[in-house]
């Protein structure tokens, strides 16, 4: 493994170009996340189109703000690129499917496009936290929405 | 030799030999990704010599016993080792007797402790407790408590634009309803060296008592709370070659007689009944149950092997070692340096413009250098240095110039790696 692998270009490329950064006016859900280790803080925000069911609404916009390391900024923006314009039930599954993944289980990682190249971050263990911090943002408004079912 | 250290030289005391020194520590030979390690995250916590990892094995295997209760000359020999160590402590720092010396679990439980059993009992409403925005959160974080539980007040230190303590600030801030000044001798992050003497002398003028941490002074130059006038002194262990879980709460006699115990049970207590109980003498109230005895001889060990090497030679070894950082790091251009520039404690904090902390250290790590990213357990610094975390770089007895070149070196790629994203 060497940095090159941790630090892949496309991990690059959305360090240098996030996608979806910034923030909503009127966000059906929101959650700020600290990592403690290192002070970083990412905020996601979430806005659903219109629909009956919470699990059925679709991820109309999504866009994470705060600061942190290249790796914790990346997975953000390939976050919000892949559950962007998915219905929440899919977005849970990428969602599972990227923490999976994280821990180093074995599976087809395929359909999580970019962020498969955060595979590599698995082999530094005090870095998974970073690449898992937006994911877990989003988890919470997941949940937060998902109340909204019950 | 590079010859800005050889300039120094000619001024500086006798120096360390490193060479012979990293014989002592084997674990400086581990390799690290494929490269041999350069351990620069002593702040954090130091290695530890073969001399205090046998001082622990041989008491385990030749003396170990429950000291202070057993009949038996096992016992006695635990205890004669243990009390021993805490005579060793007591000389190391120049307190007037053994008994100012409590054993804790580390320098924060040092520091909880006098929060509760002094705090609870001499703050109240209306009280003011001094302190800094530089504190570890171990020095701040009980004092906001000891303030929200009694109704006190807390007040800051003003900064100086270079992280000194503003001394005018003190002065306007010390007045009749101070009780505590609590202040650290050396900042982990910012490297300053904070005149606590003179804040002693005020602070007593004034009628307050002076906590100082001690963390990040004792393992790297003289301190003696004689010369200081400190009331309270918390020392970490493992941060000056000791085991970890070991720390030190000096604290002047007749402060400590009149406190509360603040743990209670085994050893600490003078008689039993089923409904009271009386208190030991200091310092044994404040050490409920077993002690970490091997700790404390390992801590003696450790005290043993500094003062072999002189602690006023250890405190120039570093401040050559951290001058000549500074000039390398300064050289680069790009990397932005934190704290004072003179006379200061052997770390450096930096940050690279438009490089996180945790990916200089990534990259640092991959050449074999280990330094510290993070906000070092001091986020309200963070804050006033306006930056999330930073880097750390803090050196000891068993660095060199060629570590301060393996770290110049690495943070060159860093640079290199990420130059592409680089704004």
């Amino acid at each position: 493994m060497s940095l090159s692998e941790l630090y892949q270009e496309v991990m690059m490329d959305h360090y240098a170009h996030p996608r979806n950064c910034g923030t909503l006016e009127n966000p059906d859900a929101s959650w700020e996340l600290h990592n403690p280790t290192c002070g970083d803080l990412i905020k996601v925000e979430v806005a659903l189109e219109p629909g009956d069911k919470q699990s059925e609404r679709v991820v109309k916009d999504i866009r994470f703000s705060g600061q942190g390391c290249s790796i914790s900024q990346a997975s953000a923006s390939m976050m919000t690129q892949l559950v962007k314009g998915k219905r929440l039930s899919e977005a849970r599954e990428v969602l599972e499917r990227f923490l999976s993944m994280m821990k180093g289980e074995d599976g087809d990682f395929e359909s999580l496009g970019d962020a498969q190249a955060l595979q590599g971050v698995t082999r530094y263990p005090v870095r998974v936290k970073c690449a898992t911090l937006a994911w877990h943002a989003f988890e919470k408004c997941t949940g937060r929405l998902a109340e909204g079912d019950e | 030799m590079n010859p800005l250290v050889a300039g120094l030289n000619r001024v500086g005391a006798r120096q360390l030999d490193t060479e012979r020194i990293k014989k002592d520590f084997p674990i400086l030979n581990t390799k690290i990704r494929g490269k041999s390690l350069v351990y620069l995250d002593n702040a954090a916590t130091t290695q530890k010599p073969i001399q205090v990892v046998n001082a622990l094995s041989s008491y385990y295997l030749e003396s170990n016993a429950n000291v202070h209760r057993a009949i038996h000359d096992l016992g006695a020999r635990a205890t004669e080792l243990y009390e021993g160590a805490r005579e060793r402590v007591a000389g190391f720092i120049g307190a007037s007797k053994p008994s100012e010396i409590v054993f804790t679990r580390n320098a924060t439980e040092a520091v909880n402790l006098v929060a509760y059993a002094w705090g609870r009992r001499n703050v109240g409403p209306g009280d003011e407790i001094i302190t800094t925005p530089m504190e570890h959160h171990s020095n701040l974080v009980p004092w906001q408590q000891l303030a929200g539980a009694t109704g006190a007040r807390l007040r800051f230190i003003d900064l100086t634009p270079d992280g000194r303590l503003d001394m005018e600030s003190f002065y306007r801030l010390l007045n009749e309803r101070t009780r505590l000044v609590a202040v650290s001798q050396g900042s982990n992050v910012l490297g300053t060296i904070n005149p606590v003497a003179e804040i002693c002398r005020a602070a007593r003028e004034a009628e307050a008592v002076v906590l100082v941490d001690g963390a990040q002074s004792v393992p790297h130059m003289p301190v003696n709370v004689a010369s200081l006038g400190c009331d309270f002194l918390a020392i970490s262990g493992h941060k000056m070659l000791g085991p970890t879980g070991i720390g030190v709460l000096y604290g002047r006699a007749d402060l400590l007689e009149a406190m509360d115990p603040f743990l209670f049970g085994g050893d600490m207590i003078s008689y039993v009944h089923l409904e009271t109980a009386g208190w030991n003498e200091i310092p044994y109230k404040f050490e409920a149950g077993t002690p970490n005895i091997a700790g404390a001889i390992g801590l003696a060990a450790a005290i043993d092997y500094l003062e072999g090497l002189g602690m006023e030679q250890i405190e120039s070894h570093e401040r050559q070692l951290v001058k000549l950082a500074m000039h390398r790091l300064g050289e680069l251009g790009y990397v932005e340096m934190h704290g004072p520039a003179g006379d200061r404690a052997g770390l450096i904090s930096f940050n690279i413009k438009g490089i996180h902390p945790h990916d200089v250290a990534t990259v640092l790590n991959e050449e074999g250098v280990a330094i510290r990213a993070g906000h070092h357990c001091a986020q309200p610094l963070m804050e006033w240095l306006n930056v999330p975390a930073t880097n750390r770089a803090s050196f000891y007895i068993y660095n060199d110039e060629e570590d301060v070149d393996r770290m110049v070196q690495a943070i060159t790629r860093v640079k290199e790696f990420f130059r592409h994203v680089i704004v």
